[in-house]
């Protein structure tokens, strides 16, 4: 059906704090903890203002399957419980907390008894721990399947986006724990093959996980090419297993798991010790930072402490959670670190500019870019002329939004961006034509019922 | 605090822009530039200077006129003008080169709604109007510096059966020989070609289908095959105008059946047609059917599933 390689971009590494030991900040006198920190269901707080709380102590609890517990990265006290708009525009619950400083740990932090599979997945849920490679899905809700179903556990430690470090400091610094958590999930799991995929810009790790991982069976080490996006889910399995996840499912369905190496040292973490996600190493870099490093910081931690505590060059104009391909932008330093923040990027004015868009010359680059050879200024085309048909033939619904066409596209066409809008026209147009679908075939019911 | 950029992803670009690649097009050009001006002394640099000077104006006083924004610095008006000054006979009349300009940039690039939008290529279009409106200046060549023969004419026309001489393969290779002032030095347009493939700023897929099918397709019918693949616009045409972004289909596929389609085109106009050229022709017929080429060579979406 489909053999080669997939395309992608040679996008600038700019892994300037590669080397930088994560250093902890110093406790930030107050953390702001939003309840949405992952797809599916908001956590529901089971504190109130007033309330005294230890490092790894529960503050608000699953909302639901689709959800992940949260837990305190700090001691000290409730403040209150605010309504705030968060950085995707949606309103969010947060739990602010003032700190005391002592970062006293909870009574009731031990490791979890883990006996089987089922136990595991309970003790993943209760880590709290979602993707945190950026997706932010629940990762007890991702290993609840079928054992039996699993050929292939793929640890994502590619990490492919420019100036991020996180993941590879995981690995060089908590090569052991990566390693148990990868022998849990053949434990239990008993996959062919556990394979950890890594850009071939990062030999030390490549080294690190070879030499940590003799001895489990089935492990491997596998060198990608410094392509971006080597980290995206469908083109890690694809250059791992060379099995093609099909539209429309998931990576379970060709045999596959995969688990970013920071979200398997979290659960490794959390089934040795009975602490639980409750902060983060998140790389701080960017052109108005004047010190690149990675720093650790308790999930909450907003963003102004962080960058006051690197040092800025001059006022930041744009602001990110993650890598500049995928990341996002916040609209204030007040934002806080949440689970699946792995860096924050702070641009000066020059870097944040917006490019101005120009006409189409139809170079093709967008198309010779796509990892999933979709043609995006056919899709832009398509979208401005209000074709649904001719997006659904031209399968934007495949697009994992990488950004590959925008960043290759000469005349700056905003083709990413479009993609997404393009995404939701389809979707509403799927939903109506089944609704109308349902309508008309309920009407036809109704007629022989008569 | 409240002034910071929201936008969406993603935060960086590559280096190229429209700019940045039209200006590779004309720096890839200044070979063919310098062998017109070797060749055919300095009044190709003026026809040269002319052509691209009137292209440029043409484009800024429409979208003035028009009121449309200013794209004379994307340079793309300036290499439209530039290619089809070397793709005319040195002694042209100035007036009936800017009239060429005129026609490349406002009626075939702008009525069609300006960059990315035309269906056929500016210059091999006002060249091929040129051809048909100036045909006696059209077909008036010059006879080249370092040139044995006193006769003009160009390979083609005497292999066609015309009087005068062949040049020596060597000759036809460096571009001592009759014919438009940019199209007969190889050499020259070879490095231009070899720096477009490795600045990325066209493909191998276009130029070598087009090429390989001439000198296959001549050599199985017997026709001097090096001459026919040296000879006329073949190089030119191949490497600069049948690889133009917006009239040729952009997938690898695409562009060798696009490549393929002109060899062939060009081989049966030379052979059995009544020009002895046939090159630009060629790109013209397939630029037409350049938006079927594209719609048939579509990428295969990766985990894609026909519904």
């Amino acid at each position: 059906m489909f053999s080669g390689k997939l395309h992608g971009i040679h996008a600038p590494h700019r892994k300037n704090t590669v080397d930088r030991v994560p250093v902890r900040l110093p406790v930030p006198p107050v953390i702001t903890v939003p309840m949405s920190m992952n797809i599916g269901a908001p956590a529901k707080p089971v504190v109130k203002p007033g309330d005294e709380v230890k490092v790894g102590q529960m503050i608000a609890e699953a909302g639901g399957f689709m959800s992940a517990p949260i837990y305190s990265g700090v001691s000290g006290k409730v403040k209150r419980l605010d309504e705030i708009v968060s950085s995707n525009g949606r309103f969010d619950t947060v739990v602010v907390i003032e700190t005391d400083g002592q970062q006293a740990v909870w009574e009731g932090v031990k490791p979890p008894v883990v006996t089987d599979k089922d136990s595991f997945v309970e003790a993943v849920r209760q880590c709290g721990c979602v993707g945190l490679g950026g997706a932010g899905f629940p990762t007890s809700v991702k290993l609840n399947v079928d054992p039996n179903r699993v050929h292939a556990i793929i640890i994502n430690g590619a990490e492919c986006e420019p100036y991020i470090t996180s993941d590879t400091r995981t690995m060089i610094d908590n090569a052991d724990d990566v390693i148990y958590g990868a022998q849990l999930l053949q434990k239990y799991y008993t996959a062919d093959r556990i394979v950890i995929g890594i850009e071939d810009n990062k030999p030390q790790c490549v080294k690190i996980m070879e030499e940590a991982g003799k001895g489990v069976p089935g492990f491997e080490v596998a060198a990608l090419p410094a392509l971006y996006p080597q980290g995206g889910e469908k083109v890690l399995i694809y250059n791992t297993t060379g099995e093609i996840v099909p539209e429309g499912k998931l990576p379970i369905d060709v045999g596959a798991i995969v688990i970013n190496c920071t979200t398997l040292a979290v659960i490794a973490k959390y089934i040795r010790t009975g602490m639980p996600l409750v902060e983060k190493v998140v790389t701080v870099d960017g052109s108005a930072v004047a010190n690149p490093q990675n720093v650790i910081v308790p999930v909450g931690t907003p963003i102004q402490d962080v960058l006051n505590f690197v040092g800025l060059k001059c006022e930041p104009k744009k602001v990110l959670y993650g890598g500049p391909m995928m990341g996002t932008s916040v609209p204030s330093l007040e934002a806080p670190v949440v689970k699946n923040t792995n860096a924050v990027l702070a641009f000066d004015a020059k870097d944040a500019e917006d490019p101005v868009p120009s006409a189409c010359i139809r170079c093709g680059r967008c198309v010779a870019h796509c990892p999933f050879n979709l043609m995006p200024a056919a899709i832009e085309s398509a979208y401005n002329n209000k074709e649904p048909e001719t997006l659904k033939a031209l399968k934007v619904n495949l697009c994992m939004e990488c950004g590959c066409c925008s960043f290759s596209c000469p005349a700056r066409r905003p083709l990413v961006q479009v993609n997404k809008l393009a995404k939701a026209m389809l979707n509403q147009y799927n939903a109506e034509q089944k609704a109308a679908a349902e309508k008309k075939a309920a009407k036809e019911k109704e007629k022989e019922a008569v | 605090m409240n002034n910071m950029i929201v936008s969406v992803n993603p935060h960086i670009y590559a280096k190229d822009t429209t700019q940045t690649i039209m200006r590779d097009v004309l720096i890839a050009l200044f070979p063919a530039v310098i062998a017109s001006i070797v060749f055919f002394g300095v009044k190709a640099l003026l026809v040269e200077v002319v052509c691209v000077a009137t292209a440029m104006l043409c484009e800024w006083a429409f979208e003035k006129i028009t009121k449309k924004p200013c794209t004379v610095m994307d340079l793309s008006a300036a290499v439209t003008g530039l290619i089809l000054a070397l793709n005319l006979p040195v002694d042209i009349p100035v007036w009936q080169a800017m009239f060429g300009s005129f026609v490349a940039v406002i009626v075939v690039k702008q009525f069609f709604g300006g960059i990315g939008q035309n269906f056929a290529n500016p210059a091999i279009t006002a060249r091929v109007i040129m051809l048909v409106a100036f045909s006696g200046a059209m077909t008036s060549w010059a006879v080249p510096a370092f040139a044995d023969a006193t006769s003009a004419a160009t390979p083609l026309a005497v292999i066609a059966g015309g009087e005068g001489q062949l040049p020596s393969l060597l000759q036809m290779f460096l571009g001592a020989r009759g014919g438009s002032m940019g199209e007969t030095s190889c050499l020259a347009l070879l490095i231009g070609g070899v720096y477009l493939i490795c600045r990325k700023v066209i493909s191998w897929h276009t130029p070598v289908a087009f090429m390989g099918t001439v000198l296959v397709l001549t050599a199985l019918l017997g026709e001097q095959p090096l001459y026919q693949v040296m000879a006329g616009g073949l190089f030119l045409g191949a490497i600069f105008m049948a690889t133009d972004y917006t009239t040729s289909p952009p997938t690898p596929a695409g562009k060798l059946i696009f490549g393929v389609g002109c060899g062939l085109i060009t081989v049966l106009i030379r052979v059995w047609g009544n020009y002895p050229e046939g090159v630009s022709f060629s790109i013209l017929l397939m630029n037409i059917l350049n938006p079927y080429i594209s719609d048939w060579t579509r990428t295969k979406p990766f985990g894609g599933v026909q519904a």
